[in-house]
């Protein structure tokens, strides 16, 4: 008996072990940027790594539900675009209370997400495709509002976007980083804590056995969609906060951005393998590379797509090495 | 009746024509075919032209997708071979010299398979998902391929490298050719060889396959290298009939368009069988609706929308539970049909 647990134990250790090498790359990172450049490990810094990348965590945290349950959703970045164009046109163009248009988008998003999510569990649509009708529908959306880009003067959005909440030690952040976080925080509970959740995980283990088991599979499928459309349209509200516009050429290559980071964070794009938190280190990896090259500054920006590419090669490989040893 | 509405070619064939249709519609003289200095010039003609390089892009993603897997990464290969080929052309004297011309764009479509290798061995020797294998090259290959033209636009004056995408031959456009000729000869070496059936079979169950001697690492890798080398193609028709080289907006969100025109033509991205008829209209019928859009005057800002629209009802037409569910009657007894075929379910896994 004290073999099995001893085993069970290592095995349960084994699930963390991409998360940890994760850990190590963002240290290493780090480390790498500090020996080159002054203050690079500066408070300030590091929360900057927030700043910039609120929107794509919001919108990595709902990639990676749909992730889990074994599906990919790119639309997300297109679905965070429209959002964009939808907060900037209703508040600017029609003068909407901005209080009524966030929730509007947020739940514009959702059903957004719903939508595929039912296309693709009721009509056997394959998730690839849905989704990739769902992104080319989203950006055409955004191309009818509007082909220019509406910048925002609305009080309460640039209230939002300029107001700082000061951290101890004199680090300021922005609300959307606080908005960020509640997201990974709700997000971790979920996974972990709820029904949902476990049925998320499930679902992306094996469907035929997750529905064999009594796990409502449709509804998981629709609901992990649901996440990821809503997380997405929340990541369009922050990257409006970021840039005081509405366009509809933002967040292009985010929803690559947002597998990079899920990848890299360890979860697994077969399924009900993987962390949300990784997904978290994942997009702040993303977000020190860019750091470091906006510091050399002489290098040029194609240099972030070749080590994101690099680093995505080097993770799948090491998550394929660990899981062909945890077979034999 | 029913066998012809049965057919897996019916819904692409019907769909190519009610836009063609549309088109005459909107305009009368849509179908007319006219000869100009030896050429034939023609909405049509013009159709096929800018149509060949998402067809030879989607040709090789059919036999991809045929042994289940996807490439992501010809967007960046078709950056990449018009990089290598510019950058090359541009550095010659002589940039009229055919006998150099050719060296460079040798070049190029040999970068390019040696990357379709990498890419197969990531999927059949590393055995990661396809879809990742190719990410990887889909984001550093843009990066690379911006790096070649080190984030400029390379422009070439060289007549014999225009031929490929913007010359003429026996009066119709060399890419159309070109594009064709590849056709035939990949259907004539996959369907009249067992190299077809091996190919499904590999898609169908890798490791079942294995274990009746088919040689499917070999198979992958393989394919995964004809697929770069179309990408290939595709690239240097691209760039050849623009005479410049783009890292940036070269093949730009071709992957999508391929694997549409794979889908649209019937081939089940989960592998075990294809189409390569079906491939062909379905490249077709995305350019004709790209041509469609300005035809019949939908504001360009439309297109999206319009795409979008037109693949969801494809799409959801050829899903045999949406048949089931919203067209009772008729299309219940094939959906069962199709129902017990295997692959399917692991499209619902998938």
């Amino acid at each position: 008996m004290s073999t099995t647990s001893l085993r069970e134990f290592a095995a349960q250790r084994r699930g963390y072990l991409p998360v940890l090498a994760t850990t190590a790359l963002f240290a290493l990172t780090l480390e790498a940027g500090n020996y080159r450049y002054y203050g690079f490990l500066s408070g300030q810094v590091l929360a900057n790594l927030f700043v910039d990348n609120a929107h794509l965590l919001v919108i990595a945290v709902g990639m990676t539900f749909v992730i889990l349950t074994g599906g990919i959703d790119l639309s997300v970045g297109a679905v965070g675009a429209l959002s964009t164009m939808l907060c900037a046109d209703l508040v600017e163009r029609q003068g909407w209370p901005p209080l009524l248009v966030i929730p509007l988008v947020l739940v514009v998003g959702a059903l957004f997400g719903a939508g595929m999510g039912y296309a693709i569990h009721h009509f056997e649509v394959q998730p690839f495709i849905a989704t990739l009708a769902g992104m080319f529908f989203a950006r055409g959306l955004c191309y009818l509002i509007s082909t220019d880009s509406i910048p925002i003067s609305d009080h309460l959005f640039t209230t939002l976007a300029q107001s700082h909440l000061t951290l101890p030690g004199g680090v300021f952040v922005s609300w959307s980083v606080v908005i960020a976080v509640s997201v990974v925080a709700a997000a971790f509970v979920v996974l972990h804590y709820t029904r949902f959740g476990r049925a998320v995980y499930a679902v992306g283990g094996n469907p035929q056995s997750a529905l064999l088991m009594g796990v409502p599979v449709g509804r998981t499928v629709i609901r992990a969609y649901t996440v990821s459309g809503l997380c997405s349209a929340l990541g369009g509200v922050l990257f409006t906060l970021y840039t005081l516009s509405g366009y509809s050429l933002h967040l292009v290559g985010t929803e690559l951005d947002a597998i990079a980071a899920v990848v890299i964070g360890g979860t697994l794009l077969t399924g009900g393998s993987g962390y949300v938190l990784g997904t978290v280190l994942g997009v702040l990896v993303l977000g020190v590379i860019q750091t470091i090259i906006t510091f050399e500054g002489t290098l040029s920006s194609w240099w972030t797509k070749i080590a994101v590419g690099t680093l995505l090669f080097v993770f799948v490989l090491l998550q394929r090495i660990m899981t062909a040893r945890r077979r034999s | 009746m029913r066998q012809l509405l049965g057919h897996r070619l019916f819904w692409p064939v019907a769909l190519l024509a009610a836009l063609l249709v549309t088109n005459v519609i909107y305009s009368p003289d849509f179908l007319s075919i006219r000869v100009r200095d030896g050429h034939l010039y023609g909405s049509l003609i013009d159709i096929l032209r800018l149509g060949s390089p998402l067809l030879l892009v989607a040709l090789g993603m059919t036999l991809v997708t045929a042994t289940g897997g996807i490439d992501l990464s010809v967007g960046a290969l078709v950056a990449i071979s018009g990089a290598v080929a510019c950058l090359n052309i541009s550095h010659l004297t002589n940039q009229k010299d055919s006998g150099a011309v050719v060296p460079a764009v040798l070049l190029a479509l040999a970068v390019c398979v040696a990357l379709g290798i990498w890419n197969g061995l990531l999927v059949a020797g590393a055995g990661m998902q396809p879809i990742i294998a190719t990410l990887v090259l889909m984001v550093a290959g843009r990066g690379v391929a911006q790096m070649i033209t080190g984030g400029q636009i390379i422009t070439v004056n060289s007549e014999p490298y225009h031929l490929i995408g913007g010359g003429y031959e026996l009066g119709l456009p060399l890419s159309v050719l070109i594009a064709a000729a590849v056709l035939v000869l990949t259907g004539l070496t996959v369907r009249r060889s067992a190299l077809g059936l091996l190919l499904e079979s590999v898609g169908g169950n890798r490791e079942a396959s294995r274990l009746v001697g088919i040689r499917a690492r070999g198979l992958t890798v393989t394919v995964y290298a004809f697929c770069a080398l179309c990408a290939a193609g595709a690239g240097l028709m691209i760039s050849s009939n623009v005479a410049s080289a783009d890292g940036n907006n070269a093949g730009l969100w071709i992957e999508l368009d391929a694997i549409l025109a794979v889908v649209i033509g019937g081939t089940s991205l989960s592998g075990g069988r294809f189409h390569l008829g079906g491939t062909a209209v379905g490249a077709l019928v995305i350019q004709t609706l790209s041509t469609t859009v300005y035809t019949i005057g939908v504001p360009p800002e439309t297109t999206l929308v319009f795409k979008a629209l037109v693949v969801t009802a494809v799409c959801l037409l050829q899903s045999p539970a949406f048949r089931a569910k919203v067209l009772p009657g008729r299309a219940r007894r094939r959906a069962g049909v199709v129902e017990a075929k295997p692959g399917k379910k692991e499209a619902t896994a998938a």
